[in-house]
């Protein structure tokens, strides 16, 4: 139900789009930028375009400043011109509807604490398509505000700056609404993809690599739906708050590491959905921090420190069929009281058996050790795992539990993992 | 010393044990793999291996070993040869002997299936605690000439590392729990071998959960090459000491 809303709109936005670039190549005139062109500067080309015309930029280095586009064009790189931002200017300030920015290179936008300067900042309009372009040690990348209906496609994206404060986010969407957000690499910024008050948009196919805070970030973001993205070693993971209503399916969080990383920080969530993502090698794959009513299911937990953290101040969330393998510890919390469920779920440090062979085992498994509660308690007691003792102590619990949490447990654990 | 030497290989060959040693070892190991589904559950059970059944059997073949030599090495005592010559051919025969059981009966198999920075740390420890625990076994065997006693103080000593030391630890961590005692934990550590071996093995196994809480101390410490050459020189001590102990006392006992 929850995923019908984002497709229905990619549909509506499809037809939209082709419907206008059709309109647009009918009757528009191709203006052409370069050294052996009418249109020596990209800003000449601008103050003469009529509404719905095409500026072809050619190859080149243009250094022009700041460039307002305030009528719907398309623009267009061939063989990637490149467009100069000496660390002064915004690139490009887009103020109009329906505008297409095609195949640019993009590199040292102007660095601003005050008015968050960006390669390309979009204000307040609609159907604007980004595609296909390269953005190179900006502060910000691409800046969306209260903007509609438009798409970021393919773009690569990649600063360099070394501490947070000096950089911005690589698509950074704020008061927006049906936006999709597809293909796109991101690389060294501070957060990969940050989003403030975005609502039914699409985020899809995204790589976000080595970004300084999080890979993916947002908040008050409801009725999104995250597919198939990549996240990889992160400063922090990626980290969602806030928001409501969010569907996460086949994204895959790999290899965030230290103290407050997070394959997922999940703070005040709700009425979530989560369905094939793979957390690889985090040092927590999902920690679940106030919230409330999220189903994960079919989800793969692979060598992980802490596969999942589910804090006691979480309520009704389901965990079921999901595989986990190899992890430190499968699942953690920081109270007796649980109020989530946990069932079906394929734990390979399950000793069950299942007599009759429908493939559910006839124990339950309490997926809480002993030693994970002390540890939860008194972190540097981490260095005493795998001692004999702590074995010990965890075997016995196990066998009589007096500390961990009777009820946080599983009744159904599945036999074999899923092939997910 | 050679000449001494290849007496005590020979008669540690004949004896039998460190043969049948091998062999119990490299059974445990290659089933350990094998009926795993996944070569992680049987790093496990190695580890065991490493961190219990190896110091065991050392600490107690050597100090029994000794102890049945007595005949041996008073003979040895009235030729011309130094006291500390045989005493030191006695220690590297033993511990050659177990090493090389160790290397055959688990080394294979975890080169064979593990990765090899594990499978090389995994060796290099085990290696070590063999020798570290020859040497233990001398120390007690030179402090006291009743064979129980001193088989007594071997097994006393191993269950002391291997199992009370840790208990002594997490007793600490929560009586201190309310300080920063991570500095501490990291300097308690080195008062046992195996808890050495156990935490530089930990660091290769469960690296994503050592990122987390500990990161920043641990892995800073025993992680990076600085760490690992202290941990190895920390080891090194662990033998050299015990040993050198009993050297000093070997030459001067009236035997």
């Amino acid at each position: 139900m929850m995923k019908g809303k984002p497709l229905y709109n990619l549909w509506i936005l499809c037809l939209w789009c082709s419907f206008f670039t059709k309109a647009i190549t009918s009757q528009a005139a191709a203006r052409f930028v370069g050294e052996q062109h009418p249109y020596k500067t990209i800003r000449a080309a601008l103050a003469a375009a009529l509404p719905g015309d095409t500026v072809y930029i050619t190859k080149g280095l243009y250094k022009e400043g700041n460039l307002i586009i305030d009528k719907p064009l398309a623009i267009i790189g061939r063989d990637q011109p490149i467009l100069e931002g000496e660390l002064k200017h915004e690139i490009l300030s887009i103020k109009a509807n329906h505008v297409l920015v095609k195949g640019l290179t993009l590199q040292n936008c102007g660095r601003s604490v005050m008015n968050d300067q960006a390669a390309i900042k979009i204000y307040e309009s609609r159907n604007v398509h980004i595609e296909g372009n390269t953005l190179l040690n900006n502060f910000f990348g691409i800046y969306l505000q209260y903007s509609k209906h438009c798409i970021v496609k393919n773009n690569f994206i990649k600063a360099t700056q070394k501490k947070e404060y000096q950089s911005g986010n690589g698509i950074h969407c704020w008061k927006s609404d049906t936006l999709q957000i597809v293909g796109n690499k991101i690389y060294g910024h501070r957060d990969g993809i940050y989003f403030e008050f975005v609502t039914h948009s699409i985020i899809w196919r995204n790589i976000a690599n080595y970004n300084l805070r999080y890979g993916l970030h947002f908040m008050f973001s409801h009725e999104n739906a995250y597919i198939s993205n990549y996240f990889k070693a992160n400063g922090a993971g990626v980290a969602v708050m806030f928001t409501k209503k969010v569907v996460m399916l086949n994204n895959t969080f790999v290899e965030n590491w230290g103290d407050a990383a997070y394959g997922v920080l999940f703070k005040e969530l709700s009425d979530c959905y989560l369905s094939g993502n793979k957390f690889i090698r985090n040092t927590t794959g999902i920690f679940f921090d106030g919230s409330n009513r999220i189903t994960a299911e079919n989800n793969e937990f692979i060598a992980n420190g802490w596969g999942m953290r589910m804090q006691a101040n979480c309520m009704d969330n389901k965990v079921m069929r999901n595989n986990f393998k190899g992890n430190t510890f499968d699942v953690t919390t920081n109270g007796t009281l649980t109020l989530n469920h946990f069932s079906e779920n394929y734990w390979d440090r399950y000793e069950g058996y299942d007599l009759n062979k429908d493939k559910i085992g006839d124990v339950p498994y309490h997926p809480l050790s002993l030693f994970s509660v002390i540890v939860e308690k008194n972190p540097p007691a981490m260095l005493l795992y795998r001692s004999f003792m702590v074995t010990l102590l965890d075997k016995s619990e196990k066998i009589m539990p007096s500390l961990t949490a009777e009820n946080f447990v599983d009744n159904k654990p599945s036999m074999i993992p899923y092939k997910l | 010393m050679i000449r001494i030497l290849k007496y005590v290989a020979i008669d540690i060959l004949k004896n039998k044990i460190v043969i049948a040693y091998t062999i119990m070892l490299a059974l445990f190991s290659w089933s350990a793999f094998s009926l795993e589904d996944n070569a992680a559950k049987g790093l496990l059970t190695v580890l065991n291996i490493v961190l219990l059944t190896v110091p065991l059997v050392s600490v107690l073949f050597a100090t029994i070993y000794v102890y049945n030599s007595n005949e041996f090495i008073e003979l040895l005592v009235s030729h011309p040869v130094k006291r500390s010559m045989i005493w030191k051919a006695l220690f590297i025969g033993l511990s050659l002997s177990l090493v090389t059981a160790y290397l055959i009966g688990v080394g294979i198999p975890l080169l064979i299936f593990a990765d090899w920075g594990t499978a090389l740390i995994m060796l290099a420890a085990g290696m070590l605690l063999s020798v570290i625990f020859v040497a233990i076994a001398f120390l007690s065997c030179i402090f006291t000439r009743d064979k129980a006693k001193g088989i007594g103080i071997s097994i006393l000593l191993w269950l002391y590392f291997a199992l009370l030391f840790d208990g002594i630890v997490l007793f600490l961590f929560f009586q201190f729990a309310d300080y920063p005692i991570e500095k501490a934990v990291v300097f308690l550590s080195a008062w046992s071998p195996i808890d050495l071996c156990r935490i530089l093995i930990l660091l290769r196994l469960d690296v994503s959960a050592m990122m987390g809480y500990t990161g920043a101390i641990f892995k800073n410490f025993f992680g990076n090459s600085l760490g690992l050459v202290v941990s190895f020189t920390l080891l090194a001590l662990w033998f050299l000491i015990p040993f050198l102990w009993s050297l000093r006392k070997f030459k001067k006992k009236d035997l």
